[in-house]
């Protein structure tokens, strides 16, 4: 019982990580409909800022990780921001026009760029990441342990997730982005600069890369520059479970592929692990393409 | 609006491919045949010595190690006059952690820039993939750090200066049978790993010889970093000791999610473990684990201390077990040279093949009949305190 | 060019394979070996040309089909015992590589059903699902060496047999887009409802479209086991297949010339960029964003807006 309680709990700190990605991937999604690749990798860069600017901050403010640790997630999420609305700018702007799969070759090279750039600029091998929350223990029996790290990591994703729910239902820009999602050029007509709200959806992505590369190298203290490939595959996986461009759905999403992971990997056959979450992916296309909370589009003849 | 000249250049080129569709390829071979010039060769005051490792890619942080051991010889053996009179140059290239890029690296070493002798890989599948080049070319190859069986089987010309996965697999078993005197163990191996597959199996051989008994065998892929599943399940069987059989990296992080899981029992891993980022990224958690190892930097043999020191000086760190070994390769290579007197392909195998009682960081190498090194291995605990068997 | 006058270039082109393979010794192993992965690469870009390009179904498991033909391959000379230069080989890798490519196209027909109903992006993740499935699937398989790989595969393949199989594949792959009957195809890529309307049977079109590219991979895979003679399952991941990916986008999709050049040129590519090893993927990576931004249609574009596009320039006669 304790040991089934204890995958509960494993499945979905695992999960959260794999929610909190996946918002990013809803998010661009969402407004431009294509699969953003190199959002795996801004979750890369999100981290190694954290790496590089936790030591130096945490002295300054006098070695509080109350104070440090929100000043290094803001540093990270400005840092990825510029990235992203850098790549957004330079490589998909200039496509727009073009054809999808245009955007999704240009994803996939940057997300390469990213990669190998990643190797050169950091160095390859894996790095320690400092601590930056706190590692209470919250329960601990010989059986079953929580601590306080995956609580953190767990409380960020469904903050962050209201909060993005918030800004993309409630605010003018959040309208904005609606409408460009529902039809750009109308959009336009309507007097709404695409650019900026673009821009803005890059903003948040990549704060929510950030974000989560942060909370993972917490969670999972070991970042190399090729961190970010299978956590994002996986997140994009959930965010098309939960419904595409659906922002609780992301969430659940992530948690659910979290969870089976866990348990596949707990009751079943670890070896099968990475093929678990693709299979889920292909039953889900084929079966309810729309996911668990999406809506079905019919196509526009 | 794309410039006219490109198009009405690629507009001939395409009209002219269309025309001899099937020919295209032996078109494009002609222009490579005239592009190929002849191979470099070297100098008549250099013997050129090729090495091959993973610089970039997933495995970069082991191809950079044995670099750094390598190009120290290198240094080291020019400074003091170099071998038969000539300097060493080391040609490296970089085989991006794949196979097939490690059998084209090699293929143009030996073919294109002529080297006498071949230095790499660390991943056996790497190895694996570039012997067959050597052997048939008539090359000697010597492997760092390739603990795989298979691959000294691949021919008279193949050597390693490490010991075998069944040999480590084995020290590890009795460590855990004999001296650490449990009996129940659970093993944790990277299935994606062919090292880590094989250990995983050769301990298990071993270990059930010995009348152990292996409780749960639990598995993740590299690259993984969440561990707490299999983690889980392995404490559910209540093994005495957990082995993991990986590199340093996901080793580190199964250690310290088991003991936040309140996993209380020893771990122990092999010299995939071998590496400074072991303590850093493991931290604490590292107390209570042991791995099997090529050498002790703590060892008081003088050559151990020098090339600690030297390494220090020139790169401003402490060598891994990968660049001891990867400094003992290229180390026996120029030894052999000298005693062979030539770099003749069958003369300097021959000298390889006879080293005897070589005085390596790694510990004293003889190569045997099966061109594997017959030498001890380590197995050091987490702290200050190493124990030798 | 009709059907006749493209099988006699065929079989010129295999009887200069043949004897060009003659001279193969003179050739510098180094060179020959890119040669050898340049006609791999073009029979692997040629037919995933043909469910990318011509079929417009994007696909990104062009590896995992690849993998299938080369450990099928590698199972049936292994167990049937050929050795290279003996005279069995010249049956057993004919053997080995067609098994290895049907294979490769039952998956392919495995992997054509979803892209019945997906398109775009999701057709593009679900086929990387697909060939990262396989590559687990070999990854367990004991008999087949799991991680630790399938060693000991006869070095059977050389000049002739790779560039016997491009000849064909090409062949194959133009005959099939060229005919009355390809249209459908291009019908299918360019307006899938549109097509569905006029009658044709977007159905058939695409599977066939992943059976036959998916046969051509595996023939390739099978070639490529027999070329290095130790395959693991980390070769096929979905790196390969975006690189094959690349090629088809570099040279233009649906342009069977442009995506044999692409092939070519960036196998050639990564070789030449090796002296500054650390930086070429960089590079690599870099050039391919330029090259979408600046030429999205490929370096090459498609055969026929390329021919239109030129034709439309020399009747404006624009100024050089």
């Amino acid at each position: 019982m304790s040991e089934l309680l204890q995958q509960i709990i494993n499945g979905i700190s695992l999960g959260s990580i794999y929610a909190l990605i996946a918002l990013g991937y809803t998010m661009v999604y969402g407004v431009l409909r294509f699969i953003n690749f190199p959002h795996g990798d801004a979750f890369m860069v999100g981290a190694f800022v954290g790496y590089y600017a936790a030591p130096r901050i945490v002295p300054l403010v006098g070695g509080s990780l109350l104070i440090a640790g929100p000043i290094t997630l803001l540093l990270s999420m400005l840092v990825c921001s510029a990235l992203g609305v850098t790549i957004e700018k330079l490589a998909y702007r200039p496509l727009r026009p073009r054809p999808k799969l245009t955007i999704l070759i240009t994803a996939i090279g940057i997300s390469l760029f990213l990669e190998f750039g990643g190797q050169l600029v950091f160095g390859p091998d894996p790095k320690s990441f400092p601590t930056l929350l706190p590692s209470a223990v919250i329960i601990n029996t010989p059986n079953l342990v929580l601590r306080s790290t995956p609580v953190i990591v767990i409380a960020t994703t469904v903050g962050l997730m209201l909060l993005l729910r918030f800004i993309v239902m409630k605010t003018k820009l959040g309208t904005a982005m609606r409408a460009v999602s529902y039809n750009q050029s109308a959009a336009s007509l309507m007097g709404i600069n695409i650019d900026t709200v673009i821009s803005f959806t890059f903003v948040l992505g990549s704060s929510l890369a950030a974000a989560a590369g942060i909370l993972y190298g917490s969670l999972y203290p070991s970042i190399n520059p090729l961190m970010g490939v299978f956590p994002g595959l996986k997140a994009f996986i959930s965010a098309v479970l939960g419904g595409i461009g659906n922002i609780p759905g992301a969430a659940i999403g992530g948690f659910i592929i979290g969870l089976i992971e866990t348990f596949v990997t707990g009751y079943l056959s670890p070896t099968y692990r990475d093929a678990i979450a693709f299979g889920i992916l292909i039953l889900i296309l084929l079966f309810k393409p729309s996911g668990i909370l999406g809506r079905a589009e019919s196509e526009k003849v | 609006m794309q410039p006219l000249p490109l198009d009405s250049y690629l507009n001939r080129f395409s009209t002219a491919i269309r025309a001899c569709l099937g020919l295209h390829p032996l078109v494009a071979l002609c222009g490579i045949l005239l592009l190929a010039g002849c191979g470099g060769g070297g100098g008549d005051n250099t013997i050129q010595i090729g090495e091959y490792s993973s610089l970039t890619g997933t495995a970069a942080t082991f191809g950079t190690s044995t670099h750094k051991g390598a190009t120290l010889v290198m240094q080291e053996t020019n400074a003091s006059g170099g071998v038969l009179g000539k300097q060493i140059k080391l040609l490296t290239e970089d085989t991006q952690s794949k196979p097939e890029e490690a059998a084209t690296v090699v293929t143009k070493l030996i073919t294109r820039d002529g080297v006498k002798a071949v230095v790499g890989e660390v991943a056996s599948g790497r190895t694996l993939a570039a012997a067959p080049i050597c052997q048939s070319n008539g090359v000697p190859m010597i492997t760092p750090s390739s603990t795989n069986p298979k691959v000294t089987q691949v021919g008279d010309y193949i050597f390693r200066v490490c010991f075998t996965d069944d040999f480590q697999g084995d020290v590890i078993a009795r460590f855990v049978h004999n001296s650490l005197n449990l009996k129940r163990a659970a093993i944790l191996k990277d299935v994606k790993n062919e090292y880590s597959v094989g250990l995983a199996h050769y301990f298990a051989q071993s270990f059930k010889q010995m009348g152990g008994e292996v409780v749960v065998e639990q598995a993740y892929s590299e690259g993984d970093n969440d561990f707490k599943a299999q983690l889980t399940a392995i404490k559910a069987a209540d093994p005495e000791i957990i082995i993991v059989p990986g590199y340093y990296n996901e080793a580190a992080l199964i250690v310290k999610q088991g003991r936040e899981l309140n996993i209380k029992v020893p771990f122990m891993g092999g010299d995939g473990w071998d590496s400074a980022k072991l303590l850093e990224i493991g931290g604490a958690s590292m107390e209570g684990t042991y791995y099997a190892n090529h050498y002790s930097t703590s060892d008081p043999r003088p050559v151990v201390q020098n090339f600690v020191k030297k390494f220090h000086e020139k790169y401003n760190e402490t060598p891994d077990a990968i660049a001891a070994l990867s400094y003992d390769a290229v180390s026996i290579l120029m030894d052999a040279i000298r005693r062979a007197g030539s770099t003749d392909g069958p003369k300097l195998r021959d000298a390889i093949a006879a080293t005897k009682d070589f005085d390596g960081v790694s510990g004293t190498i003889t190569i045997d009949n099966n061109r594997n090194a017959s030498k001890s291995a380590v197995v050091l605990a987490s702290g200050p305190d190493d124990r030798q068997e | 060019m009709g059907v006749h006058a493209t099988k006699v270039v065929l079989l010129a082109a295999i009887a200069i394979s043949f004897i060009v393979s003659l001279f193969q010794s003179q050739i510098n192993p180094y060179f020959l070996q890119i040669i050898i992965y340049i006609g791999i690469n073009i029979i692997l870009a040629t037919s995933l040309n043909l469910i990318n390009g011509y079929a417009g179904q994007f696909s990104l498991g062009h590896a995992g089909f690849m993998a299938l033909g080369g450990y099928t391959g590698a199972v049936v000379s292994t167990t049937l015992g050929a050795t290279p230069g003996g005279s069995s080989a010249v049956i057993i890798l004919p053997l080995a590589l067609v098994l290895g490519g049907i294979v490769a196209a039952l998956a392919g027909l495995l992997v054509g059903i979803p892209s019945l109903r997906l398109r775009g992006d999701y057709l593009a993740i679900t086929t990387l699902g697909f060939g990262e499935i396989i590559r687990v699937v070999i990854q367990n398989l004991d008999f087949l060496g799991g991680a630790r790989g399938f060693t000991g595969i006869p070095k059977l393949t050389n000049f002739f047999w790779v560039f016997s199989v491009v000849s064909i594949t090409v062949f194959v792959i133009s005959n099939l887009v060229n005919s009355s009957y390809g249209k459908g195809f291009l019908a299918v890529r360019d307006d899938e409802i549109a097509a569905q309307a006029m009658g044709i049977n977007t159905t058939k079109y695409k599977v066939v479209a992943f059976v036959t590219g998916a046969f051509f991979a595996g023939v390739a895979g099978g070639l490529y086991a027999h070329f290095v003679s130790y395959i693991n399952p980390q070769q096929f991941s979905f790196i390969r297949s975006i690189e094959i990916v690349v090629m088809v986008i570099v040279g233009g999709m649906g342009n069977t010339p442009g995506v044999i050049i692409a092939a070519a040129l960036l196998t050639i590519l990564p070789e030449a960029l090796r002296p500054i090893a650390e930086y070429r993927m960089v590079i690599y990576s870099l050039s391919l964003v330029i090259i979408m931004i600046t030429r999205p249609q490929g370096l090459f574009g498609r055969e026929l807006s390329l021919r239109s596009l030129l034709g439309r320039l020399r009747k404006q006669a624009m100024p050089v």
